[in-house]
């Protein structure tokens, strides 16, 4: 499941770039931005992930009236939801990005998820490793390809430690 | 400023600070920005009590992100063609981390100089939260 539209707005740039800790002024400043190669506010590299906004199921966002998995004053007892490609204690192992272009504000891009490859892998602290692949591709209103996404999760048989 | 084929040789380097303390803010900054609330990075309780980890730890594409502006500040805006990394170690709160870009090929293709970066992020300790390949447009 994916959000199937996804569109680019300048405030969601914005705070994407303040949360990763970029203050390059092409992601918030429209003006100077005008004065770069691209000639606009542009989208940071990783931020098509963030299309997870705009995808009304999307299963790591809490839903108005409905069973939350995180704690309040304690733990709920909600299973935890199932993450990392599949399913099971699953982590984000790999993500690629491929840009065709690079998009501005105001765009809106619709988007296409398929599965990608799966493989199995002994791992030496977590058990059996299952890899999945996902792939996702954003194309603009002209139908062209600008991103494709490949991501990789993870499933383990046991919590991973870190040493 | 874009990179410039002619300045530039493999095996090149360009690294810079990403945090000196990784807080948790930063971490409930990203939820919010990208959308993923999964309680592994924000709530202590879950991530102690339920999943068994010592404490919550950052998205591993907060980690990308930030090292993602390593990358830009380096080859300019709008240039990447690809960005792709491996998550190898999650990253805590309070962590520090460096990211680098080294040139592993000056290359033309349909007329277009590009540049083949390795770009890795270490923690304070020198371990690799996150390595990978970029490869981005560049002038002649």
């Amino acid at each position: 499941m994916a959000a199937k539209k996804f569109p680019i707005e300048a405030g969601h740039i914005m705070m994407f770039a303040r949360a990763v800790g970029d203050p390059n002024p092409i992601y918030h400043d429209a003006d100077a931005a005008a004065d770069t190669e691209p000639g606009s506010v542009i989208a940071p590299p990783t931020f098509y992930q963030s299309s997870a906004q705009y995808d009304p199921d999307y299963f790591l966002r809490p839903k108005i009236g409905e069973p939350w998995f995180g704690s309040g004053k304690n733990p709920t007892g909600i299973p935890p939801k199932r993450t990392g490609g599949d399913g099971g204690t699953g982590l984000h192992a790999e993500q690629r990005f491929e840009y065709f272009r690079h998009v501005s504000p105001g765009e809106t891009l619709t988007i296409k998820t398929r599965p990608g490859k799966t493989w199995e892998r002994q791992g030496k602290r977590g058990g059996n490793l299952t890899f999945s692949e996902n792939i996702t591709e954003y194309f603009d209103e002209s139908g062209e390809l600008v991103v494709r996404a490949t991501g990789v999760g993870v499933r383990t048989e046991k919590v991973v430690e870190s040493d | 400023m874009a990179l410039q084929a002619s300045k530039i040789q493999v095996g090149d380097t360009h690294t810079q600070k990403l945090t000196d303390d990784l807080s948790r803010t930063q971490i409930v900054q990203y939820a919010g920005a990208s959308g993923d609330y999964n309680p592994l990075h924000s709530d202590e309780i879950f991530t102690t009590k339920v999943a068994g980890y010592p404490t919550v730890f950052a998205h591993g594409m907060l980690t990308m992100g930030m090292t993602g502006r390593m990358v830009t500040d380096y080859v300019g805006d709008g240039r990447l063609t690809a960005y792709g990394v491996r998550f190898t170690r999650q990253v805590w709160p309070g962590d520090a981390l460096t990211a680098t870009a080294t040139v592993d090929a000056v290359r033309e293709e349909n007329g277009q100089s590009l540049v083949d970066l390795s770009v890795s992020t270490v923690n304070q300790d020198g371990d690799v939260v996150v390595m990978g390949k970029a490869t981005a447009r560049i002038d002649p």
